[in-house]
């Protein structure tokens, strides 16, 4: 079973809350994933029209919400939603999003060790969105991070797990679990990230905008089960030359 | 006189506490957070937290995102 910061999960998945066609769709594809962590987002009320209250929709006791600080361009944003977040009654459990260049949406690696660094002070269980860089997955653990969320591929991309190389040294090398995010769009990619030895993976925007969440959601959850249930089994080694799965003595009657 | 909603002015009665002016809004209290000139109040706050003319409050809440 999966532990954070002290707190057991049963699912590797967890899913995000954005780009759903309505609260509806969003509720069932969430219970279909099976997840039981869901990304949040804190934005300005619009004053001429009030959307429903997110929180008014998901169960509080099935999820543990984990609101974001997407938006934030620096630290010092960053640490100003936190506090807003925890305000709302967002808990303590902060995803640290600090994405100055709104084309890539890369992570801005300084801003963010620096706002884990203050949010862990005042008490914030931290997991830092970040690219795939096993030096800085390092620095954030050594400050207080209790995951580290390295990056597949931009936010929003579908492209899938483009980082390989950099995610299995985090992987080998991180003393905190290892949340792939951003990027994986099939379920082969969440496969593909969970048969490395991740420990999870979020997933938001290819469940959200699939033509049927619901069932995609499911696919997700399944390919999440199938890449653990490999990884943990031992996968056999990757080779050159080909060996033949069938005897190779045993053919004397054939020449 | 005059206060600041998530960028737009607003017009209130003298006197208005933050909850007043949720009120005024149609907003739930209980799902919304209030930064008034800069500081975050606590829930406890709204009943008791006055407006002063040229206030500038955020509204803000939970919203989907990934």
């Amino acid at each position: 079973m999966l532990t954070i910061a002290g707190r057991k999960f049963r699912s590797r998945l967890f899913g995000g809350t954005g780009k759903f066609s309505s609260p509806e769709v969003m509720k069932e594809a969430l219970a279909a994933s099976g997840c039981e962590m869901v990304t949040v987002a804190l934005r300005r009320i619009d004053l001429n029209n009030p959307a429903d209250d997110i929180m008014s929709v998901l169960d509080r006791d099935r999820y543990l919400f984990l609101p974001n600080t997407s938006g934030a361009r620096d630290a010092g944003e960053a640490v100003r939603l936190a506090r807003l977040a925890r305000a709302s009654g967002g808990g303590e459990w902060l995803k640290l999003e600090v994405t100055p260049d709104p084309r890539t949406l890369l992570p801005d690696p300084i801003e963010t060790l620096k706002a884990t660094e203050e949010l862990v002070k005042e008490g914030f269980k931290v997991l830092p969105y970040m690219n795939a860089d096993p030096i800085l997955a390092l620095r954030l653990q050594d400050a207080g991070a209790v995951a580290v969320m390295p990056l597949g591929s931009p936010i929003g991309t579908n492209q899938g797990v483009l980082t390989r190389f950099q995610i299995e040294i985090i992987i080998a090398q991180a003393q905190v679990p290892v949340i792939v995010d951003a990027g994986l769009g099939a379920p082969s990619h969440v496969a593909e990230a969970m048969e490395m030895g991740a420990d999870a993976v979020l997933v938001n925007t290819a469940i959200a905008v699939a033509g049927d969440p619901v069932r995609m959601a499911r696919a997700f959850a399944m390919a999440v089960e199938a890449g653990r249930i490999a990884y943990e089994s031992g996968l056999g080694a990757v080779s050159k030359d080909a060996a033949p799965s069938s005897p190779e003595d045993g053919l004397g009657f054939l020449r | 006189m005059k206060i600041f909603c998530n960028g737009e002015a607003q017009e209130v009665a003298s006197g208005s506490r933050v909850i007043d002016c949720l009120n005024k809004l149609g907003l739930d209290a209980s799902s919304v957070v209030v930064e008034c000139d800069g500081k975050i109040l606590s829930r406890e706050e709204y009943g008791s937290h006055v407006l002063q003319d040229g206030s500038v409050l955020e509204l803000i809440r939970f919203v989907g995102g990934g």
